[in-house]
């Protein structure tokens, strides 16, 4: 420590002691995705509230319309990734012991992925047919 | 040898552990509920998640696929699936837009924390009303 230090300005000081451009990845995006899922979650509730007592070809023309399917991918994508994070922390949080929390990782990673693939597929399949 | 000169590692020591603090010796605050509430109802809206994305698998497979999920939808604890499903996403949603205010570093102090955990409490119940007041206005339920 030289004698001068206290003379330093605060930004001096955190200078070269790292960023925060990158490591914040998990915190930013669950932000992001939490402020999205804001306005799809609402819609997408009272969307299927709507539908009420809807049967097959109503449910699929609603799904059909463009509109519906670019936000019900939206909202699947937003909520998929969101959660994808969310269930990171519980498993980083409760699972012990290292491979048993890889392992756990691993596996919340690849459901996800499948959950937000499949859903958004079948939306596309209806929307585009 | 007298009971003086046991050394202390090999006496019971008869003190409350963790799991068993909650009750007898930890009092629950609203505060503390909504919080554990916050990430019990995000596990239950991922397995939600899942129950959409199969959902919306045999909605594209055909009318004959979905009108085998048509009859859990209808049953109680289908009924019952959709209305958690709709309670659990309006509270995780309120109390995150609260996450979210305390994320800029609003709303922390004590009165403020409780005035807020009882506005998510209200309001996520007041959606949840208006939902299934929707829902039964256009035919569900019956």
């Amino acid at each position: 420590m030289s004698h001068y230090e206290g003379m330093r300005s605060p930004l001096s000081k955190a200078r070269g002691l790292g960023s925060a451009k990158s490591g914040v990845e998990h915190f930013w995006i669950q932000r992001v995705t939490a402020v999205a899922l804001v306005p799809l979650s609402l819609w997408f509730a009272f969307s299927l509230a709507q539908l009420g007592r809807a049967d097959f070809f109503a449910v699929r023309g609603w799904v059909h319309a463009p509109s519906v399917a670019v936000t019900l991918v939206l909202f699947i994508a937003a909520a998929t990734y969101h959660s994808a994070l969310g269930v990171q922390v519980v498993i980083e949080d409760y699972v012990a012991g290292e491979a048993m929390k890889l392992a756990c990782l691993l596996l919340n990673k690849f459901v996800h992925f499948i959950v937000a693939a499949a859903g958004i597929f079948a939306v596309l399949k209806i929307a585009l047919t | 040898m007298s009971n003086e000169t046991t050394p202390a590692p090999t006496r019971q020591i008869d003190r409350p552990m963790s799991p068993f603090m909650l009750g007898p010796y930890y009092r629950f605050q609203l505060t503390s509920v909504l919080s554990f509430a916050h990430r019990i109802t995000g596990i239950g809206l991922s397995i939600g998640t899942l129950l959409i994305a199969t959902w919306l698998v045999m909605l594209a497979a055909g009318a004959q696929s979905y009108n085998q999920v048509v009859p859990h939808l209808h049953a109680w604890y289908g009924e019952a699936i959709l209305f958690a499903y709709s309670w659990t996403l309006m509270y995780h949603l309120c109390n995150g837009i609260r996450h979210l205010f305390w994320d800029a570093g609003k709303g922390f102090d004590i009165p403020t924390a409780y005035k807020s955990g009882y506005a998510v409490v209200i309001v996520s119940l007041a959606l949840t009303a208006a939902i299934w007041g929707l829902a039964i206005s256009h035919g569900a339920l019956r």
